[in-house]
C-alpha cells in the first residue's frame, strides 16, 4: 500500500507545451493572413511569432505551477489529491466508494507514455465526485487501476472465457449509415467555406465550382453537391469509426468488473463496476436499424455525471453490430443465459397508434396549411409547392407513425423489465426490477380521452427515468405492478364496471 | 399481467391545505401583474406604440384572471397526497396530470421550503429526494406545521428503513 504522497509525470509539461504549439500554430494561420493586409509580411510573421512564443511560455510556466501545487495520496481509507495554485482544493474519496477507474490518451500522450486517469465513486453530486490526474505514466495509471478496483473480489467463476466481445472487423460496414456520416459531410462543405473565407477567396471557390457545372442545371448541380458531401461525409465516418473501436475488447475482470478498451490514436480504457450495472439499452438508430443492427449502452449508476456530453461515449459497450450478435453480447454482458431485450414484448392499445398518426398528419398539415394561406395571399407558385409537399410528405409521415406504433412495447423477462420505443432512434432498454426505485405516471388530456397514459420507471441509472409511451390504463398498470412487486400495488383500485370502453379513437 | 381485472390509480387519501387555493391565485396574480404593469408603464411613456402595448397589456390581463379564476380550483381538485409506512405518492397537474410514487427505501433526502408568498399564507412545500436524476417529488400547499411534522416523519422512516437508495 503506497502512502506517500505522489506528482503528476513532469513529461506532462512537454505534452502541455505540445498542444499549445499547434493551438497557437492553427490561429498562427489565419493571423497572419489577417494581419498581412495592412502591413508587410515579414511584420506579421513577426508579431505572430512573439504571441505564439509568448503564449507557449505563459501556458508551460502555468502548467508547471499546476505541476508543482499538485499531489496525490492513495491510503489504506481515502484517496486525496491537493490541487490549486490562489484557490486551494482538496479532494477526497473512500476507496470503498470508489466506482470507476478510466484511462485515456491522446496520440501525442501515448508517444510521451502519459495517461490522464479519472477516478469515480458514481454520485449524483457533479463534479465532486470525480478525481482527475491530468497525466500520469501509463504504468501508474494501470497501477491505480488495478489497486483502486481490486478489492475483495466474491468467488470467481474460472474456466470463464473473460473476453465478452472482441472487435470484428466487418462491422465496420455500419459506420456510413449511422448519423455521424452526414453530419461529418455538412462539417466538411462548411470547413472548405471557413478556411476560403480566411484567405478572402471564398467567393472563387463559390465561382469555380459555379464553373465546375456549367453546363447542368441547379438542380443537378445541388444534387451533386449533396452527393459528394454525402461520399465524404461516409468516408469520414469510415475512418472515425477505426479511430474509435481499433483494438476494441470488451472483457470480464475477476473482482466483478466490465472493461472496455479501444481506440486507434486516442486509447481509451473504461472500467465499470458490475455493482452499478443496472440493465442494459439496446439502441437502433434509424440508419443502423435499416441494416439490422444495434449497438449497446450500458444503464449503469454514476456513469459520466460530471459532463455528459464530453463522455457520452463512456457507457457504450458495443458499437453497431447485427442484433443478434449485440443481443448476446447484452446477455453475457447481464450474465444471463438468455437476453432479456429478446422477449416478446406486449403491444399497446390501438390508440397509441391514432395518436402517433394524428400527430403525423398534423406535423404535415401544419407547414403546408401555412404554405398554401401565403400562396394565395401572394403567388400561386406555393399553393403548387404546398400541394407538392402535402403528396410526398403525407405517406412519409404515415409510414414514420406505423413504425413508431410497431416500436412501441413492453414486458417482463427474468429479472428484467424491457421497454421499447422509438423510431428515428429505437431503443430497447432492459432495467433490472429491483434497480426501479420509483414510478411516474404521466397522462394529458388527450390521453385521459384516449385511454392511455405513459409510464416512467424512474431509476438511479442512466437517464435516471425509461418511459414506456402510451400504454392502456389498465394494462400499463398492472405491469408496474407486476414489475415491482408491492410498490405500486397498495395504491390501485379495481375498476367495478369492466372497460367496456371501446379503443377505437 | 395480473389477471383480466382492470385496475386504476386510487386518487391519495389527503388534499393540500385550503388556503393553497388562495396561494396559486397570489402567485398567478404576481405573475400577471409584472408583464401588464410593465406594458402599462413603456404605453404611457411611448406615444407611438401606445394603442398596440396597451393591447398586448390589456391580453396579458384577461388571460391571466382567467387563469387565475380556473386553475386554482381545479389543481386543488388533483393535487392530493399521500404517506404510507412504505412509499410516498403524489398527485399533481391539470392538463398533464401526474402521480408519482417513491418507496421509503430509495428516500434520499428529505426538505421543507418555504417560498415568500408561501409563508404569508403559512403554508411549505415538502420535497422528497431520491437518487433518480429525474427530479425531486414535491407535496405543495401543506400547512406549514403540517409539513413539518411530515418530513419529521419521513426522516425518521426513511432511517428505519434499510437500503441505499439506488
Amino acid at each position: 500500500m503506497s502512502e506517500e504522497w505522489r506528482r503528476l509525470h513532469p513529461r506532462t509539461l512537454l505534452a502541455g507545451a505540445a498542444v499549445l504549439c499547434g493551438v497557437a500554430g492553427g490561429a498562427a494561420l489565419p493571423a497572419v493572413a489577417g494581419l498581412a493586409g495592412g502591413r508587410p509580411l515579414w511584420q506579421a510573421v513577426a508579431w505572430v511569432l512573439a504571441g505564439t512564443a509568448l503564449l507557449v511560455f505563459a501556458g508551460t510556466a502555468a502548467d508547471w505551477v499546476r505541476l508543482r501545487r499538485t499531489r496525490y495520496r492513495v491510503g489504506p481509507e481515502r484517496v486525496d489529491l491537493h490541487t490549486g495554485f490562489l484557490l486551494l482544493k482538496q479532494r477526497s474519496l473512500a476507496r470503498e466508494r470508489i466506482r470507476s477507474v478510466d484511462l485515456t490518451a491522446n496520440p501525442l500522450q501515448r508517444v510521451l507514455g502519459l495517461v490522464k486517469v479519472r477516478i469515480g465513486t458514481g454520485e449524483h453530486t457533479g463534479g465532486e465526485s470525480t478525481l482527475e490526474l491530468d497525466l500520469v505514466t501509463r504504468t501508474e495509471g494501470e497501477r491505480l487501476r488495478q489497486e483502486l478496483l481490486a478489492r475483495a473480489a466474491a468467488p470467481e467463476e474460472t474456466g470463464h472465457d473473460s473476453a465478452l466481445a472482441t472487435l470484428d472487423p466487418r462491422w465496420i460496414r455500419y459506420a456510413p449509415v449511422s448519423f455521424v456520416a452526414p453530419a461529418l459531410g455538412g462539417a466538411a462543405a462548411g470547413a472548405v467555406m471557413q478556411v476560403s473565407e480566411w484567405f478572402g477567396a471564398q467567393g472563387k471557390v463559390i465561382d469555380w465550382i459555379g464553373d465546375r457545372f456549367q453546363e447542368v442545371s441547379v438542380t443537378w448541380m445541388i444534387l451533386d453537391l449533396v452527393l459528394l458531401a454525402t461520399a465524404v461525409g461516409a468516408v469520414g465516418a469510415l475512418g472515425l469509426w477505426v479511430e474509435m473501436w481499433w483494438n476494441y475488447r470488451l472483457e470480464r475482470e475477476p473482482g466483478g468488473t466490465l472493461r472496455v478498451r479501444r481506440g486507434l490514436l486516442t486509447a481509451r480504457s473504461v472500467t465499470l463496476e458490475e455493482r452499478r450495472l443496472r440493465g442494459i439499452e439496446l439502441v437502433e438508430p434509424l440508419g443502423v436499424r435499416l441494416f439490422g443492427a444495434a449497438r449497446v449502452d450500458a444503464v449503469a449508476t454514476g456513469l459520466a455525471q460530471d459532463d455528459d456530453d464530453k463522455h457520452a461515449d463512456l457507457k457504450n459497450l458495443l458499437p453497431a453490430v447485427p442484433r443478434e450478435r449485440a443481443e448476446r453480447v447484452a446477455a453475457r454482458v447481464l450474465s444471463e443465459p438468455e437476453p432479456p431485450t429478446g422477449a416478446p414484448l406486449a403491444a399497446h392499445p390501438r390508440a397509441a397508434r391514432t395518436r402517433r398518426l394524428r400527430w403525423a398528419l398534423w406535423s404535415v398539415l401544419g407547414p403546408v396549411a401555412l404554405l398554401a394561406v401565403l400562396g394565395l395571399l401572394l403567388t400561386p407558385v406555393l399553393l403548387y409547392v404546398a400541394a407538392g409537399c402535402a403528396v410526398v410528405l403525407t405517406p412519409i409521415a404515415v409510414l414514420f407513425a406505423r413504425d413508431a406504433y410497431r416500436a412501441l412495447g413492453h414486458g417482463v423477462s427474468g429479472a428484467y423489465l424491457v421497454a421499447r420505443s422509438g423510431t428515428v432512434r429505437r431503443s430497447t432498454v432492459a432495467l433490472q426490477r429491483s434497480g426501479v426505485i420509483g414510478w411516474t405516471v404521466k397522462q394529458s388530456y388527450f390521453q385521459r380521452r384516449a385511454g392511455v397514459l405513459t409510464l416512467t420507471a424512474t431509476t438511479a441509472a442512466g437517464t435516471g427515468g425509461y418511459d414506456v409511451y402510451d400504454t392502456g390504463e389498465s394494462q400499463g398498470l398492472a405491469f408496474a405492478a407486476e414489475a415491482v412487486p408491492g410498490l405500486l400495488a397498495p395504491f390501485l383500485e379495481p375498476v367495478h364496471t369492466p372497460e367496456a370502453r371501446p379503443t377505437l379513437r | 399481467m395480473t389477471g383480466e381485472n382492470a385496475v386504476r390509480l386510487r386518487p391519495p387519501r389527503n388534499a393540500v391545505d385550503e388556503r393553497a387555493v388562495t396561494w396559486w391565485r397570489a402567485q398567478l396574480l404576481v405573475t400577471t401583474a409584472v408583464p401588464v404593469v410593465v406594458l402599462g408603464v413603456l404605453g404611457a411613456l411611448i406615444g407611438p406604440a401606445r394603442f398596440w402595448l396597451l393591447l398586448a397589456a390589456g391580453a396579458v390581463a384577461v388571460l391571466g384572471l382567467a387563469c387565475t379564476a380556473f386553475f386554482p380550483a381545479w389543481w386543488f381538485r388533483v393535487h392530493r397526497w399521500e404517506v404510507t409506512d412504505e412509499a410516498v405518492y403524489v398527485r399533481t397537474g391539470a392538463l398533464w396530470q401526474e402521480w408519482r410514487i417513491a418507496p421509503m427505501s430509495r428516500i434520499q433526502t428529505v426538505d421543507t421550503v418555504r417560498g415568500p408568498l408561501e409563508q404569508t399564507f403559512r403554508l411549505a412545500t415538502v420535497t422528497v429526494t431520491t437518487a433518480s436524476s429525474k427530479g425531486p417529488i414535491r407535496i405543495e400547499g401543506l400547512d406549514h406545521a403540517l409539513a413539518a411534522e411530515l418530513a419529521e416523519r419521513l426522516t425518521a422512516l426513511t432511517r428505519a428503513t434499510p437500503g441505499d437508495a439506488t
